[in-house]
């Protein structure tokens, strides 16, 4: 998400560690470092400069904290201040007291307004409400469809005609009331900000069914323009919130502050991924706090969830706790962790993860030489490594089409793996202390 | 080789991760199991055959456009943004009618530059050469500093090979893959329409899957074209919908396959490792891939760079086709593409009809990149 963002705040920082005072050029250094990553991240041009203004002002108005060193109150400022840009706390939606309460998903083609329709009626209805989907998209090929297809995989009715969008808004709120659902989630087509018509359509479309809700949806990995969208959506149509899709590749999202930003309205949910569930409300909080490198042990947790099979999982914690975590175990779990994605990815997401390990490139590929060690053992050296004696080194590595070096270095480390393990099942069950990191050192000689 | 510690590692937090998560969420899993179940097993739900599904479809399709628009003059890139520069105000009019080049100029070349997508690196690149330059050639206006700086990204962009591969007498294989939203399935639409139209006999392959009514999506368009389509079940492996297309096309003597692939982060190894699969079924018959194209969408930013990247690396894009250009979105990402990977653009989507996907000119495209900006 805003994985590059933070290293980009670390760097800085690291550097300004050490210093005990923030000067005038220290804050403009900071400053332009800020800038720099924010452009980098595709925060619009204007957007970067008032939030620069802002933190400036913050920083060189602070009174110095005896508590924190300049460098932490500067994160603690830039922190604050992206929280107060991404929306301060998490927005909900307007219900009407006299249902149906509309929503109505607007944005430009391709921002992934279809599919948030989807998964909006699906999360409402996990809320308990009645949802009805209206597919007032008649201009892309199959976009009637496509909703049709969604509205049955979340089981929640689709409702279209052949006419006009509009009439087709405005004959949704009487199908509602019809069968009596107490909400109504409007598609409509992608358009760009620009096609008068088109934009003219969408506001005649919000005069004839009087929306509560008008949502912006904007891809996470839009750039500059975020902002002529944002504003031109805002104007002519006039939008009530954003939903922010797409959230689950490694953009930076700095559409989302830009969004934000001029259009003041708030982000109200975000699509973190391709299923249906993947849809949740938008979290300034954490994304704040991940744009400054504190961890998110939020998301690590729900990948955890996504990815491990619990039959598994159980079986592999209760190994553990016995001490009998074997390298066939490890296999199993580690085809578990690739689930969750890239690890430099998932490594960044762990607070408190050690410097050396956080900045490790980390190449997915290697995972394949791991694999193919392990795969080249007999099961029963899998699972007593000790019996590996010297021929069964050379054995396995020329199986593996590795050098017995690396055979050795896995047989080392996993060793340590296990050692830790120990360590964690001897704390009980309870959220033991974090067992302690080997020596960095140890393995510098190792790759 | 750290590798196993880090791996160990994490096998501990996420299996930390996931106890606590699975102890808590149990009771509430049990209430809403019934919801669930409906969503997470999609394999489960038994369509309707298509005329139930489709309840009105003649809404849906779109007007065919007359066949007369096809033979008419393709619209200039130029003429499409009038209509976005028009919206806005004289910016460069206003940098091209000073005197000196002083510090204020170059900071507005770099922020038009990043304001048009181009990044900040890339932007770096090209003013640092640009400062050299000037030194050179002795420029001492903004009017001629921008007509340098326009002529240098013209030439940057001239490099590069433009034309769709295409062997006459074989099948050739086109096939296009990008993240989610960009406009893949309407792309290879207008291609299928243009390539028919001079001649070449078309086969559609609707290798995504994935996507609610992608395949009705691209049936309506192999209808408007009168190609042929080959398609699976929804859900169906990508795998095999190619491999249908490909004996299709061998057996009827088609030219030309369009391979429609379903959107995907690139960050997703798993769809990835997909894509990879689908080159490997098209590498079968030797030669016959000609092209794997990137549609990259216009307003994209610097995330273009990795989807790039990593497109490239999993199946080695050969060119970009840029969608979307008649915004007012710049489209500055593919300078970078381009710079940096050496990916050309070779198409660019500046409209809604079929007439409206041209091929790139990069003199026209820098114009635009300067056009006006707010």
């Amino acid at each position: 998400m805003f994985d590059s963002l933070s290293d980009r705040f670390d760097a800085i920082f690291t550097r300004m560690r050490g210093r005990g005072r923030l000067g005038e050029t220290e804050i403009d250094e900071i400053a332009r470092e800020i800038r720099l990553a924010l452009l980098e991240a595709d925060v619009n041009f204007k957007v970067v400069k008032s939030f620069i203004a802002r933190v400036k002002e913050e920083a060189t108005g602070a009174e110095l904290s005896k508590s924190l060193s300049p460098a932490q109150q500067v994160i603690k400022i830039v922190h604050q201040e992206l929280i107060n840009t991404l929306g301060g706390e998490t927005g909900k939606l307007t219900m009407n007291p006299k249902p149906p309460t509309v929503v109505m998903l607007v944005g430009l083609q391709g921002s992934g307004k279809t599919t948030a329709c989807g998964k909006l009626a699906r999360h409402l209805k996990s809320q308990g409400l009645q949802p009805l989907l209206v597919a007032a998209d008649l201009q892309r090929p199959a976009a009637v469809t496509q909703l049709q297809v969604l509205g049955e995989q979340v089981g929640v009715p689709v409702y279209s005609e052949p006419t006009d969008p509009v009439a087709v808004a405005r004959n949704a709120r009487n199908e509602a009331a019809r069968l009596g659902k107490n909400i109504v989630v409007v598609d409509t087509a992608g358009r760009l900000q620009i096609d008068e018509a088109l934009m003219d359509e969408l506001r005649r479309m919000r005069e004839s069914v009087q929306p509560d809700n008008v949502l912006l949806v904007v891809d996470a990995m839009t750039g500059q323009e975020a902002v002529n969208v944002a504003e031109s959506f805002a104007e002519t149509v006039g939008i009530d919130g954003v939903v922010l899709t797409k959230l689950d590749g490694d953009a930076r999202g700095g559409a989302a502050l830009s969004v934000k930003e001029v259009t003041g309205k708030p982000i109200l949910f975000a699509g973190i991924g391709e299923k249906l569930v993947d849809f949740e409300p938008f979290h300034p909080d954490r994304m704040a706090g991940r744009i400054l490198g504190m961890g998110d042990v939020l998301t690590l947790i729900e990948k955890a969830e996504a990815s491990f099979d619990e039959e598994q999982a159980v079986k592999a914690a209760a190994k553990i706790k016995k001490g009998s975590f074997s390298l066939d175990d490890f296999l199993e779990q580690m085809q578990q962790v690739k689930k969750m994605g890239p690890l430099q990815n998932i490594i960044g997401m762990i607070p408190g993860m050690p410097k050396e390990l956080k900045n490790t490139q980390i190449d997915d590929k290697e995972l394949g030489k791991v694999e193919a060690i392990i795969r080249s053992m007999t099961p029963q050296e899998r699972n007593d490594i000790t019996i590996i004696n010297g021929s069964r080194r050379l054995r396995i590595a020329q199986g593996s089409g590795t050098t017995t070096q690396d055979v050795n270095a896995l047989l080392k480390q996993f060793k340590m793996v296990q050692g830790m393990m120990k360590q964690l099942a001897g704390a009980g069950g309870k959220k033991g202390r974090f067992p302690k990191m080997p020596n960095m050192g140890d393995f510098q000689g190792m790759q | 080789m750290e590798l196993v510690i880090v791996l160990g590692i994490l096998v501990l937090l996420a299996l930390g991760a996931f106890a606590a998560v699975s102890v808590t969420k149990r009771s509430q899993r049990r209430m809403d199991a019934d919801e669930r179940s409906a969503v997470t097993k999609p394999k489960d739900v038994i369509l309707p055959p298509d005329e139930d599904v489709v309840v009105q479809p003649e809404a849906e399709v779109a007007t065919p456009e007359p066949v007369a628009e096809e033979s008419l003059a393709r619209p200039r890139l130029r003429d499409r943004l009038g209509k976005a520069r028009a919206l806005l105000s004289g910016y460069f009019g206003d940098l091209r009618g000073r005197s000196v080049i002083d510090d204020d100029v170059w900071d507005e070349l770099e922020e038009a530059l990043i304001r048009a997508d181009v990044g900040v690196s890339v932007t770096g690149k090209v003013l640092d050469d640009l400062r050299v330059r000037v030194k050179e050639a002795s420029v001492t206006t903004p009017a001629e500093l921008l007509d340098l700086l326009k002529a240098d990204l013209i030439d940057q962009l001239s490099t590069a090979d433009r034309s769709l591969s295409f062997t006459p007498g074989q099948p050739n294989v086109w096939m296009f893959v990008g993240v989610n939203g960009v406009g893949k399935t309407t792309s290879i639409g207008k291609i299928a329409l243009r390539e028919a139209g001079s001649g070449r006999s078309v086969v559609m392959a609707a290798a995504d899957t994935f996507r609610a009514a992608a395949a009705e999506q691209l049936q309506l368009w192999s209808q408007r074209v009168g190609a042929d389509l080959v398609r699976g079940q929804d859900g169906a492996d990508p795998g095999s919908v190619v491999f249908d297309a490909m004996a299709a096309a061998g057996s009827r003597g088609a030219d030309l396959v369009l391979v429609d692939t379903a959107g995907r982060l690139h960050t997703k190894i798993n769809l990835m490792e997909e894509l990879k699969k689908l080159r490997r079924i098209v590498d079968r018959t030797p030669g016959a891939l000609k092209e794997v194209l990137l549609v990259i969408d216009a307003s994209t930013g610097q995330n273009g760079l990795n989807q790039a990247k990593q497109f490239g690396e999993a199946v080695d894009v050969t060119g970009v086709i840029l969608t979307k250009l008649d915004g007012t979105a710049k489209g500055g990402i593919v300078l970078a593409v381009q710079s940096e990977l050496g990916i050309p653009v070779k198409l660019v989507g500046v409209g809604e009809t079929a007439a409206d996907l041209i091929d790139f000119d990069p003199e026209e495209f820098i114009e635009a990149l300067f056009a006006d900006q707010a």
